[in-house]
């Protein structure tokens, strides 16, 4: 009783909101198709506002509000601003206009870009684990539990040897598993469940299930409707950087699927 | 989503994030807790350093041992090109000169890799910094530790160069460690610096093998400054001498090697040294923390 009355009293506490938000990338040395020094040296001579400098703008207006205990689905087509929208709501990407207010440190499931192909499979759950932001006690603590859930030791010892000697199935297992090892806030996930062999599939999507519990909102891009219906309750669906619709899984996906054409 | 209605209906988005106690993502936060949040990723930092320390030598045959040839190798070559090609120990016997070169091409090299490995600290990392919180001066902090790391197994070759061209271990010695803490100090702040100016600048990764060559040139490092530069006006040799990297390099000579006496150091050298190295990695940080909330931009 007490719980359902905590539950209805949390369900309007916004955990992100965004702001009529901008994203825009700068991309050096694209300006013109030819990239002959010749024609960087002219641009140079020319000074234009920025030099040799292509903007994309990825995101453009996006505004809505998060609430705690909600599963949000991101959808829409290759290059559409899902990744970056999730970037920017983590505070990684820096805002062009607009704002993102969070409440607490929204994590991005993923740990790619700390490891290193060189270094063992060992250490590089305990880099992977520091760079996350937990201490060495609590990497010390969950060691064993990350490498039985990557399955790595399954066909011999091979997180003693290095990440470069991982077949590329291996690779994705372990790096899922550091990443998952971390409770969060507010949780965002890449289209992380297509990672590994079906059964590692099964193992992280309950891993996932688990993870949502604990998390306040969690924030799911996939290219995979099955698992977006089977994991959100709300959906964005972003179209060329803007928000093209949001509401339930059910409505903006069959719009979103007569949109594919599927 | 029902459209329940809500006391927060008639809010703006700001007023909404007031009332629930949200905050900017990505804001940049004070420097006193940039500090401690710094602080708090000391063992990030660390094993960051070292992992990339033995990642650079994980492929080769001989392994960790190229830790300690590559610099042995690099002193052979200047030892064979300035020493019997070019002969610049001029006002110094063999045995003073081949260790005050070694020294000297040891200490340059780490402010100079530090410097190198700074400028792409960010910009070489972008995966890195778009991926996980941070603060983003781990980077660069953690690059110059792996550099002092490197120079920690340089300093092997280098005191046995000393011992074997007649200076013995004395208490002088201990005062390779002050020096090298103020040293490392200073490459932080470079670190720093050229981390930021590198982020919004990738083409510094092209130019700066040419100031540091410059610099190096200029700052005595196979050759003595005083001597070298006698019979010209004062003030070109007391700039070169008080520049931060030929301060360190002397402090080092100084302390390891026997016949490199007090006079050839300038006046106040250790005050010197402290100062750089305090200006440099105070400033640096200062400068780098400015634009935190601006790295993750491409």
């Amino acid at each position: 009783m007490a719980d359902d009355m905590n539950n209805a009293s949390e369900a309007h506490i916004p955990t992100v909101i965004a702001d009529g938000l901008h994203i825009v990338y700068r991309v050096n040395g694209a300006k013109t198709g030819k990239g002959s020094a010749t024609s960087a040296l002219s641009r140079i001579v020319r000074r234009g506002d920025e030099r040799g400098v292509r903007k994309v703008h990825a995101v453009k207006g996006v505004t809505f509000t998060a609430y705690r205990g909600e599963a949000i689905g991101l959808i829409g087509s290759n290059g559409s601003g899902k990744s970056t929208l999730l970037r920017a709501i983590a505070g990684l990407l820096p805002a062009e206009r607009g704002k993102v207010y969070t409440d607490g440190q929204p994590s991005l499931l993923g740990v790619n870009a700390a490891l290193m192909n060189d270094l063992t499979g060992e250490r590089n759950v305990i880099l992977g684990g520091l760079a996350m932001g937990m201490s060495r006690e609590q990497i010390r603590e969950r060691y064993q539990e990350i490498v039985d859930f990557s399955g790595i030791n399954e066909k011999g010892d091979f997180i003693t040897l290095p990440m470069r000697t991982y077949s590329s199935g291996m690779a994705a297992r372990l790096r899922f598993s550091i990443a998952a090892a971390k409770d969060h806030d507010v949780l965002m996930i890449d289209e992380a469940l297509a990672t590994g062999d079906r059964k590692f599939q099964k193992r992280s999507e309950a891993r996932i299930r688990e993870l949502r519990k604990e998390a306040g909102t969690v924030f799911l891009v996939s290219h995979n409707n099955k698992s977006i219906r089977d994991t959100c309750d709300r959906v964005l669906w972003l179209e060329r950087g803007e928000l093209r619709m949001d509401g339930p899984t059910a409505e903006v996906l069959k719009e979103y699927e007569k949109f594919t054409g599927k | 989503m029902t459209a329940r209605p809500s006391p927060d209906d008639g809010l703006s988005p700001a007023d909404l994030a007031a009332k629930y106690g949200l905050t900017v993502s990505g804001a940049r936060p004070g420097l006193s807790e940039y500090v401690r949040q710094l602080w708090g990723r000391r063992h990030f930092i660390l094993a960051f350093s070292q992992a990339k320390l033995t990642a650079q030598y994980s492929q080769a045959k001989l392994g960790q041992l190229w830790q300690v040839a590559t610099p042995l190798l690099n002193a052979l070559v200047y030892y064979l090109i300035f020493g019997l090609i070019l002969g610049a120990d001029r006002g110094m016997g063999k045995e003073v000169y081949i260790p005050f070169l070694v020294t000297g091409v040891f200490v340059f090299t780490f402010t100079q890799s530090s410097v190198m490995a700074g400028v792409r600290a960010i910009s070489g990392n972008l995966g890195l910094v778009r991926a996980l919180h941070f603060p983003r001066a781990s980077l660069p902090v953690s690059f110059a530790l792996q550099q002092l790391q490197q120079l920690l197994f340089s300093m092997i070759v280098l005191l046995l160069v000393a011992v074997a061209f007649g200076s013995y271990p004395s208490l002088a010695w201990l005062l390779v460690i002050p020096a090298l803490a103020l040293q490392f100090l200073f490459n932080v702040g470079l670190a720093l610096i050229m981390a930021r100016a590198g982020s919004k600048t990738p083409d510094l990764a092209q130019l700066m093998p040419f100031v540091m060559r410059t610099w190096m040139y200029a700052s005595g490092v196979m050759f003595s400054i005083p001597i070298m530069l006698k019979g010209k006006p004062g003030w070109i040799a007391d700039a070169l001498q008080w520049n931060p990297a030929a301060i360190y390099m002397d402090l080092m000579r100084y302390a390891l090697i026997d016949g490199y006496p007090r006079e050839n150091l300038p006046p106040h050298v250790w005050a010197v040294a402290l100062g750089w190295a305090v200006l440099v990695a105070v400033g640096g940080f200062v400068y780098f923390w400015k634009a935190e909330e601006r790295y993750g931009r491409g």
